[in-house]
Formats: C-alpha cells, structure tokens, sequence
C-alpha cells in the first residue's frame, strides 16, 4: 500500500524515464468549442525544481470570428508537470487556467494547452515553464539585486525601473535571446565583470567584478541562459 | 495420463545409478548455483548501465565518455559523514556536463552546485537509500526503510542542515525561517537550530494587560472569532472557537484589565478632534507627511495591500480602537505597552487630535453590525480564564493572571528526522514526512479535532516555506561536525547611556541596524558617525527627505527639539565611527579644480555614474542610487573616498557594485563630488 501512496512521488523523480503524460481522458463534456487558442497570461514564467510556477497559466478559446468562447474544453499536458487542474472549461470570459507544477529535472518544460474542435480534431497551443537548479536560483537572486533596476523595464511596487532614465541604447532583457545567446559564455562573463566598455557597450553598464565571486557572476550567465527566449542551446561539445 | 506415468521413469532414469545420481545433483548445483550471477546479470543497475553505453555511442564526444565511464557498482564512501552512496552506479553521468541536453534519467548530468559530489554524496541533500542499488529502494519508502527521495520542492531543506545564515541559492527555505519567526510558531514550539541558536519570534504580539482601554468586548469577540476579517493581513491564527467560547474569553480578556501607566498619567490636556470632513480633507496629508505607512499597512479599494508589514494594518482601525486610547498612545505609545516598537513622536496637541480624527474615520460598519454579547458574568469570565490557559494565549501575549507556559507544543528541533510510524497520517493522503507536515500547517484541526494548534492563513507558497524551513531541521543536521555548520550571527546590541535611552524611545532599531541588530527597512547605521557631517545630519533629522526618490518607505518626521538633536548627533557623530577615518586618510589640498574636473569627466563618461545618480537635476535621471546634487554637503570626503574604492567593505550588501577605480581616479571623483553643494534657497545670488 506505502507503494502505491509513493507513485506520485515516483512519477515526480522519474519523468525522464517513463515521461509522465497527464492523462486525456476526458472526464467534462464540452459546452461549446472555440476554433483557436490564445495564451491570456502565464507563459515563460520561472521557477524552481519541483515548484509550482508562481502565476497560473491561463488561456482564452476563440471562435472564428476571434470572440472569447465560454464553456470549450480545454486541456492542459506537458511532460513532467502536473496541472491543477489538467482540464476545465472556459469560463464567461472564454478563459480557463490552471495551476502548473514543474518536474523536478532543470530545464524548460512544455506546457500544452489543447482544446477540441467541432466535429472532431484539436487545436493546440505550446507554452513554455522554467525549472530552475540551484546555480540557476542563485542567478536570478543576484540579477534581482543588482541587475533588474536597469534591465527590466518593468516596475513593481518595491522596485522602480530604472530603464526609462538611461542614455541610449537601451538596455537589452535579461532574456532577450535574440541578441544574448549569440554572445559566448566567457563574453558574457567578461561584460559582467568588467563592464560595457570590455565589450566596446555602453559604461552605463558597470563592472562587477569586485562585487560579485566568479560563482555569482557564473550563476547569472547561468540563469539568464535557462530563460533565454528564443531558448539557448549550448555549443555542441567537441 | 501420459506426463503423469512417464514422471516417475524420468526419476527412475536419473537416479537409476551413482553416476546418474551423480550427474543429475551436479547440474542441480549448477543450476541453484548460478541464480545470483543471473539475477544479477539482469539487475537494474546492468541495464541503465548497457543502456548509457548505447546512448553514448552516438555522442560527438563518445571517446571522452567512454573513457570516462567505469562500469559496475560505483560508491561515494566518506565515512566521516556517515556516506555510502551507490547512487552513481545508475546515475552514470553525473559530472558529464556535455550531456545537459539529456533529459532522461538516470543519466542526466548533475546541475550545477557549489558542493562536489565527492565531499557529500547523494544522499545528504536527496535522502533516500544511497547504499541501495534497485530503483525502488533508492528512492521510495520500503519495509527496512522510510526515508524516501525528498521531493524537489522541498531540496533547499538540505541546504539548512548546514547553513543557518540565509542563502542567495535558497529563496524558499529563506522565507520559511523568517516565516517561522514572523509568525510566531516559536512561542509556542521550541525549535533549535543545528547551530544550537533557538529560532527567536520576531512578531512581537501586543500585550493584552491593559486591553480594557483600547477596545471593546466586541472587538475582541469579532476578532477572535476571526482575526482576518478585520486585517487580512494579521498573521494571528484562527483558533475556530464558539460564538460561546470566544464570548467567554472577549469577558476574560476585559475582566484581567488593569491600569496602564498611560491611563494612570493625568489626561493629556483636552482637546478638541477636527470633525469628520475636516479630518478627510487635512488627515491623509499628515498621514502622508509622518510616514505612517512605513510600517503600517491599509488595503485600497481594490484589497490591494499598501504599506510596511512592520505594525500592525490599520484599515479598520476606527472599528476597534476608542478615541481617548488613541490619543494617549499616540503620545506616549510605552505608557501603554513598554515593549513596542511604535516610535515616540514628539507630536503636537494639533497633529495628535488631526490624527486620531483620521484613524477613527478608517473603520467598516458591517464588522460589528451583527454582534450583540450578552452581559458578562463570573462563570463566563471563569471559562474564559480556563480556555485561556488551555490554548496557550498566554504563550504569546501578555495576560494578568496567566503566566507563559513553557513547552507548550511540541519540540520541533528535530522535526525533519519524524519516524513515519510516529506519524498518524490522514486517511487518503501521501505517507511522506513534507506531506504530513505542510497537512499540518494547512489545517491542524483535520488530524483531530481535540488538538490546539490554530489554523494560520498562508499562502501555498508560505506553506512549502515553511514546510522546507521545518524538514532542515535533521537528526542528521544536529550529528554533522560542527566545522560544517555555518552559523548567523547573533548581535544583540543597544545603544547605552543618555542617548540610548533616546534613541530607544524612537525606536531607531525598529527600521535601522546598529552593530548589526535592528530593522532592514532603513541604512545601517554603525559607521554612520564617519560617513555624515553634522550639519547635515542636523537638518536631516529635523526634517526628513528621502535621499532616494525611487523608495517607497522613508525616514518620519519626530519633531526632535533642537537639545534632542544634538544630543543624537554627538553620539551617533561620535560612537557609530569606522576605523581608519583620520585626517591622514586624505589631504584634503589633493581636492582641486583640476582634480574636480577629471572626475567630472570620469563621473560622466567613462564611468556613467549618472546611469544611476543623480549629481546635476537638470540633466540627470538616475534612480538607483542616491541623488548627489548636494553630496558635498552631506558625505565627508574621506568616507566619499573610501566609499568609491570599496563600497562593499563600509555597508556590506550594499547594491553600489565596486567601481575598480585607481587611487587618483578615486581621488578626483572625491574632488568633484564635495563641489556637488546644495544651492542656498532665498540667499540673494
């Protein structure tokens, strides 16, 4: 019986294995079905192994003329995650979400949403959740500290942008792979330590190299790497 | 039957003579003989083990990971740590960084970790069986053995075995030791670190000697009955009483008043409050002006929460408190409790009949609408007093009558190493130790309805706080050798003397560290005597202005008289020094003209400080930082100096990254920096 009780544990730790698929069988009749599926929040968000991520995922069902369809069927799945819940039709405003508790593997994990078609076939979409390790963790606490005033335009109640009051050229997000994962490990070492002008970049960005042990200013290339959007892929080793 | 004639002749055959008898018990042996080799020829292990050998084959770099794999049964064995782990035996690709692209187990690389895994194994910070070698006794409970894998969610739990100061790595069990703290689990439980320091309550719960008058037995029934109704965010628990249970302990709870020293004191001179209107038009802007909410909380209209979580909320404020308390608590706040935290405002007769018109305004008719007690009597009272002391009220708050128990829950020093057949679990949910614990926290009351342990309104994320910060808390954590265990340090410093005892009554440590005990909420102030000049520090604390614009929380206003100030700017002038601040530090003949306009240059292009400072209002935006348009008058060039060269080394943890300048960059950017003055207002040119 301890056997049984352990699965979900089981199913937690050995998702590379077997690859846990959440199931589909559907258990909630549709009331209406939607054509398209549109993500209304919750996407790219990260956090650590085995943690839920911190906003629910929620998506919209549309209809072919774009207007929110309440009461389609929506179903969530992913390797390695478990969602609360795994399915649930839309509510008035064609929205459903859902709770999203990531593998205990670091990494990216897919979230797919699906929902049914009238008359047969499924529409999906495919997010995408952030599993922090440890180094990743400690990354996202440093660039928190020290890096998010100027790099995240956003701000929140405790913590005000600083982007807006920067000379050009801004700032990119700590993110933003589309420039980022073109530069090396090392040279991103390199700008953190040593500041813009190690890169001929802006002095706005300053040297951390007194301020930061190599460990942190790794622990940051490494966090920025695991929510690199586009994804990162490392170099193929030689 | 045909088998069943023939089964004999076949016995008949093979014992027919010696040497068949012989021959047919040799292959026998043979047989019984080879059932260890073959199961473990087919083992778990062998298979993972062929199946990497597979998987490598195609690798870009299979030479290198050929090379470097060994096959058969692999084990860590530290026996100082009591570590034998064959984890790896599976797991073969541990250190294989090349195949962090793998995302099927065992064979994925470990990710990255300040520990190797040759100084601590496995099974320290994973749990589980590391001497097992099949799958399920690895990891799963079995019948010789309970703990299983630890969940990922809860691994930062490990990490606290060792490490008591808070982690940069480990935001989760961070929180959960503050939270254990904050809300108050330590009153009633005894919880030793393995660093042997006690988890100290930081929450502070008021005293209930004087309840009498400061509110009503209303109130207090209303709250008891649910403290979250009037302040959501309230971290007092739901004790689920009855409407005659909680009736009975608002009349013990008024009957134990007694006489504060406030009360005690003649009334302040009486004075009239503003009406109403005016208290709403001129209210929120001494409100504003003071600070309040610093450390006060109100919820908006849209129950967004905006303020300090240092003191209580005040929402409702007006629902629970009476006019003459206030007033007399917001001149004298010791008079009431000696304990607070609330700082003494030197207020005006005016600001203190404006202010207590303004809170008594915030209050929510609907809180006590429906409450309607029947008169107090003994046996109530007496019910009260028993329910009282049952519950453990007294383990938190000050009550006449009814000392602090001690040992009043359980010890949880060791909370984390519970044997599972201690535990009654709850039918239907997950035998494992964090299933059980964050079960607990979520709603006590589920594991019987006789036990005291309250229902606390928490997060999810509080909850697996929590529940990690809690499963630290190890038989093996307490047997590690103590040259593992980082401590925290404890400081417990007060500042003596005539000024002490000022700057006790303002309560300067409720925001502001001194020597390292105090608040977070505002600088450090233990070498603030070398980094200010006292012209500034004058006029700063005689009013007040945030020094950086982006901040939320600021510095109140306490209507110091000028004998007060000075005695507070001597002191702080005189005691809160760093060492190696004498004049030889710097000639203060290198600060020139010449010197002030590289370090302009410097300041503005090649280390863009204006990115996060502002030195010049009209051209700069920078937020980050301080503004330094009048830096000169407030800084002393020796401590700006010191302070460019290595900013960690005078406030550590501060956000100023070490700007890795050379002595005379450091000097010249000093140099331009004291010429920053702040313009005379209404002194003609």
């Amino acid at each position: 019986m301890k056997h049984l009780a352990l699965l979900p544990l089981l199913f937690a730790y050995l998702i590379s294995g077997c690859g846990r698929q959440t199931s589909l069988a559907v258990s909630i009749a549709p009331k209406a079905f939607g054509t398209q599926i549109v993500e209304q929040s919750g996407g790219k968000q990260a956090t650590g192994v085995g943690a839920r991520l911190p906003e629910p995922v929620v998506v919209q069902v549309n209809g072919t003329d774009g207007s929110a369809v309440p009461g389609a069927l929506v179903l969530f799945q992913g390797d390695g995650a478990i969602f609360t819940p795994a399915q649930a039709l839309t509510d008035e405003n064609g929205q459903a979400s859902t709770i999203v508790q990531l593998g205990s593997i670091h990494g990216p994990y897919v979230i797919r949403a699906q929902t049914p078609k009238q008359g047969g076939g499924v529409v999906d979409l495919v997010l995408r959740g952030i599993a922090l390790g440890y180094q990743e963790k400690v990354g996202k606490q440093v660039s928190e500290k020290y890096c998010a005033m100027c790099h995240d335009p956003e701000s929140t109640t405790e913590r005000v942008s600083n982007y807006e009051n920067l000379a050009p050229p801004p700032p990119h997000r700590l993110s933003d792979g589309t420039v980022l994962n073109a530069i090396s490990d090392a040279d991103l070492y390199m700008l953190i330590a040593d500041g813009g002008p190690a890169l001929g970049k802006s002095p706005q960005s300053p040297a951390y190299r007194k301020t930061l042990t190599p460990g942190e200013i790794n622990a940051v290339v490494a966090y920025m790497r695991a929510i690199a959007d586009p994804p990162y892929s490392s170099p193929p080793a030689k | 039957m045909r088998s069943n004639s023939r089964l004999p002749g076949i016995i008949h055959f093979l014992a027919g003579s010696p040497a068949r008898r012989f021959a047919s018990i040799s292959v026998l042996l043979a047989i019984v003989a080879s059932i260890a080799p073959t199961k473990d020829l087919f083992s778990e292990w062998r298979h993972y083990q062929r199946q990497y050998r597979v998987l490598i084959r195609q690798r870009p770099d299979a030479a290198r990971l050929r090379r470097n794999f060994q096959g058969g049964i692999q084990q860590i064995w530290i026996p100082e740590r009591q570590v034998t782990d064959r984890c790896s035996t599976c797991h073969v690709a541990l250190q294989e960084k090349s195949l962090s692209d793998q995302r099927n187990q065992p064979f994925r690389p470990h990710p990255s970790l300040p520990h190797t895994l040759n100084e601590f194994g496995c099974v320290i910070c994973h749990n589980g069986q590391g001497a097992a070698t099949t799958v399920a006794e690895a990891h799963y409970s079995t019948k010789a053995w309970e703990q299983p894998i630890l969940p990922a969610r809860y691994l930062e739990a490990s990490c606290g075995q060792c490490h008591m100061e808070p982690l940069e790595g480990t935001p989760q069990l961070n929180l959960g030791r503050r939270l254990l703290a904050r809300y108050g689990c330590a009153h009633c439980h005894a919880i030793t670190q393995p660093d042997g320091s006690l988890i100290v309550p930081v929450d502070e719960p008021p005293s209930l000697e004087h309840i009498a008058e400061k509110t009503s037995r209303e109130w207090l029934f209303a709250w008891i009955k649910n403290p979250q109704a009037y302040a959501v965010s309230s971290t007092m628990p739901n004790f689920r009483f009855s409407d005659q249970e909680a009736t009975d302990i608002a009349n013990f709870l008024i009957a134990q008043s007694n006489a504060s020293v406030n009360s005690q004191a003649p009334a302040p001179a009486p004075f009239a409050l503003p009406s109403a209107e005016q208290a709403a038009v001129d209210g929120p802007g001494l409100y504003g002006m003071l600070f309040c909410a610093s450390c006060h909380a109100t919820q908006n209209s849209k129950g967004a929460l905006l303020g300090g979580e240092l003191a209580p909320e005040i929402t409702r404020v007006g629902s629970k408190v009476n006019a003459d308390w206030l007033r007399r608590w917001l001149k004298v706040p010791q008079g009431y409790d000696p304990k607070t935290r609330m700082p003494r405002y030197r207020f005006a007769d005016s600001q203190v009949a404006l202010l207590t018109a303004y809170l008594l305004s915030k209050k929510d008719d609907d809180f006590l609408a429906n409450v309607r007690l029947s008169p107090s009597d003994p046996e109530s009272v007496a019910r009260g007093k028993k329910l009282a002391s049952d519950y453990g009220c007294a383990a938190c708050h000050r009550i006449n009558g009814i000392s602090p128990p001690d040992g009043f829950a359980p010890d949880l020093s060791r909370i984390g190493s519970k044997p599972l057949f201690q535990v009654g679990f709850l039918r239907g949910m997950p035998e494992t130790l964090p299933d059980y614990i964050s079960g607990k926290i979520r709603d006590p009351r589920a594991f019987g309805p006789a036990l005291k342990m309250p229902r606390f309104t928490l997060a999810d994320n509080q909850v697996e706080a929590l529940t990690t910060a809690l499963l630290a808390q190890t038989d093996r954590a307490v047997t590690m050798p103590p040259e593992l265990v980082r401590s925290s340090p404890h400081a417990k410093y007060h500042p003596g003397g005539d000024s002490g005892r000022l700057m006790e009554d303002l309560r300067c440590q409720s925001c502001h560290a001194i020597n390292g005990n105090g608040g977070d909420m505002a600088p450090d102030l233990t070498r603030e005597g070398s980094a200010v000049q006292r012209t500034w520090l004058l006029g700063f604390m005689k009013n007040p202005d945030t020094l950086r614009p982006a901040l939320i929380r600021r510095m109140p206003k306490f209507n110091l008289s000028d004998e007060e100030l000075h005695k507070l700017s001597d002191y702080m002038l005189t005691a809160y020094q760093a060492p190696g601040f004498d004049s030889e530090a710097l000639d203060p003949h290198s600060l020139t003209a010449e010197a002030a306009a590289r370090g302009k240059e410097l300041f503005y292009n090649k280390y863009a400080c204006q990115a996060c400072h502002i030195a010049d209002y009209k051209k700069d935006k920078g937020y980050v930082g301080p503004a330094l348009s009048d830096v000169g008058d407030r800084l002393t060039p020796v401590w700006l100096l010191k302070w460019l060269k290595d900013p960690n080394a005078l406030m550590p943890g501060t956000m100023m990254p070490n700007p890795m300048l050379t002595d005379n960059e450091a000097k010249d950017l000093t140099a331009f920096l004291v010429t920053l003055k702040a313009k005379k207002k209404g002194g003609g040119k």
